[in-house]
């Protein structure tokens, strides 16, 4: 076994104004640094190193911190008796002077932090607002029939938006009219009103939670997936190269994905009723007893043109809010793959946060004007 | 030798900024037909952003960029997309749109901007592809070729509505040294059979040497340009900062 180095060392030596530091010993970042020797007062600084090892680069940054302090006092500094190789990259670290401006990492504090999310999401206005400008002038060339984008990409898009959100959609919307079933079923029971289990589940499915399910599963699916391809594209500089050329990345890249979820959506939410009135029914044939075709009778009672309607607008609000938020969002994005994480993420937030506002609000005037 | 006719671009007092956060001030250099035209500088100065300037994606924070004798900012929006049409550009990594293949990136300019029949533009394309040694990779995706390839591809469309000036942001970045070269002598080339004028951002010091006759230099520290001209004078008679640059260091002794 070979002996054990001695530890590191620092033998400080004094003359008038000048210092000598030597260092010896084996350096390493298990052992605990020395303090820094005293500088004050002394005009020149010798280092020297006698029988010392550094493979681990601890020698050498204690050497650049004594060092900068030592040029900030204005302290001759002669290294020449350094061991070479510490001398060279010593030599090499202090080459450039760290920079002062740099930005702090200090973390803002809480009014700070609150003042920049005021500016962040103020400064957002402006962005959006111009987006939203570009998108209106798209789709006023797609209503005269002159917007420019390819209908294979159309076609593309409308798949996966649309069949490929099947089966996702088909388990969310069993599940919740599963849901909606059971809780009315238990407070319908008491008064043995089980037989409007049919019309909870299909006014509740057709008219609200079939639209608001679809959105939310589209903003996690497809308004996600927008938001990170336009946004890989913007690091890609593919919108570049489309603005370059004097062609319209919107109308590209947008329009299309704006009209295959609007015109998906309100099959989707269709779809979703139909698979939560299935949910219901089996429940409640099943659990609580209500006959197949009682139920059944009471189910198109219930369903009227008009919640079919309702429900199948309100699925292509939220279809577009979410197309809008995505793209967005997509548009937006910084050059870094960072940017696109963050762009992302804001779109699902966007997208679920618009959806819940239209969601009231149209609820609210629907009541108003009583349909 | 050029008379003001023969300046296809002219920079006048170009400011250019980020916010308040000033890249580089006081920009004044103009290209003449036919050149290739190097815009050099050390890493972060601005010269990737003086490109973006040039083909009209990021306004000017004050100053002129002319074409012929129209200013680009100035123009309509309208304007600004006839100006457009004069010039081609190819991105750092080819920036190909990801969910074309080849044939169909190289084609879209045509079918969008030009009423030239169906097979025209199949003929266009595959001559576009063939030149820059891309022939047969017609219906391949940019997913399944190298990253050279797909710089050659992009100069493939970039060349496709037959522009008078292609930008190249760092052509040569990310290529080994044959294929940098053949991108070099493909530019040579492409400036003396077709006269196109050729601005180039790069920091490459052979490529700058292989093509460039005209320059200019942005210097980092002062945020302006410092010098314009040949790079092979500047290499010579330029200023100590642009001398020691092209040779590579060689001045850093005198400078320092």
């Amino acid at each position: 076994m070979p002996p054990t180095p001695p530890p590191n060392r620092v033998e400080v030596s004094r003359q008038d104004d000048a210092l000598r530091v030597c260092c010896a010993g084996a350096w390493n970042w298990d052992a605990a640094q020395p303090p820094l020797p005293d500088c004050t007062g002394i005009k020149h600084l010798q280092l020297a190193g006698e029988d010392t090892t550094d493979h681990e680069g601890s020698l050498l940054a204690w050497l650049i911190h004594l060092c900068r302090q030592a040029t900030v006092l204005q302290i001759q500094i002669d290294d020449s008796a350094l061991p070479a190789s510490i001398r060279r990259l010593l030599a090499l670290a202090l080459a450039v002077p760290p920079r002062t401006d740099h930005p702090t990492d200090d973390t803002p504090g809480f009014f700070t932090s609150l003042g920049l999310i005021a500016l962040h999401v103020w400064s957002d206005f402006p962005k959006i607002a111009e987006f939203t400008g570009e998108l209106t002038q798209a789709i006023g060339r797609l209503l005269i029939g002159r917007a420019r984008f390819r209908k294979r990409e159309l076609f593309w898009l409308i798949e996966a938006c649309g069949p490929r959100a099947l089966p996702i959609a088909s388990l969310i919307s069993f599940l919740v009219g599963t849901i909606l079933a059971y809780m009315g079923a238990v407070q319908l029971a008491q008064f043995g009103a089980q037989i409007y289990i049919a019309d909870l589940v299909a006014i509740g499915m057709v008219r609200e939670i079939g639209a608001l399910m679809t959105g939310v599963i589209l903003a996690g699916r497809t308004g996600a997936a927008y938001a990170a391809q336009i946004g890989t594209m913007q690091v890609n500089e593919e919108i570049d190269a489309f603005r370059t050329l004097g062609l319209s990345p919107i109308e590209y890249l947008v329009l299309p994905r704006m009209l295959a979820l609007v015109l998906m959506v309100p099959l989707l939410t269709l779809y979703a009723g139909v698979v939560g009135i299935i949910a219901g029914m089996l429940i409640a044939t099943t659990v609580f007893g209500v006959g197949f075709l009682e139920y059944w009778h009471e189910t198109l009672q219930a369903l009227t043109w008009t919640h079919i309607l309702i429900g199948m607008f309100k699925g292509t609000i939220y279809g577009a809010l979410v197309a809008f938020s995505g793209c967005l969002r997509g548009m937006e994005c910084g050059r870094s793959a960072q940017a696109v994480g963050e762009a992302t993420t804001s779109a699902v937030v966007t997208s679920i946060l618009l959806i819940t506002i239209s969601a009231s609000v149209l609820t609210i005037i629907f009541q108003r004007i009583g349909i | 030798m050029a008379d003001a006719a023969e300046h296809v671009i002219t920079v006048r007092g170009l400011t250019m900024a980020y916010g308040d956060n000033v890249i580089q001030h006081d920009l004044d250099f103009t290209v003449q037909r036919g050149d290739i035209f190097v815009i050099m500088g050390g890493s972060g100065c601005g010269k990737s952003t003086l490109l973006r300037h040039l083909i009209g994606l990021q306004e000017p924070k004050s100053g002129q960029v002319l074409y012929g004798k129209e200013d680009f900012w100035a123009a309509s929006p309208g304007g600004q997309d006839a100006l457009k049409r004069h010039f081609g550009v190819l991105f750092q990594a080819g920036a190909l749109w990801s969910s074309l293949t080849l044939a169909e990136n190289v084609s879209l300019p045509l079918e969008e901007l030009t009423t030239l029949p169906r097979e025209a533009i199949r003929d266009i394309v595959s001559t576009k592809l063939a030149l820059v040694g891309l022939a047969g990779f017609e219906n391949y995706y940019p997913a399944e070729i190298s990253g050279g390839m797909k710089k050659r591809a992009g100069l493939a469309r970039a060349m496709a509505l037959d522009p008078d000036i292609l930008f190249f942001d760092e052509p040569s970045a990310g290529l080994d040294p044959l294929s940098s070269r053949r991108l070099d002598e493909l530019i040579l080339e492409l400036r003396n059979s077709l006269g196109t004028t050729i601005v180039l951002v790069t920091h490459e010091l052979p490529s700058i040497f292989a093509v460039a006759n005209n320059s200019v230099f942005l210097d980092a520290e002062s945020k302006t340009m410092i010098a314009t001209g040949d790079p092979h004078e500047l290499a010579r008679h330029g200023p100590p900062a642009v001398r020691n640059f092209l040779g590579r260091g060689s001045l850093q002794g005198e400078s320092a």
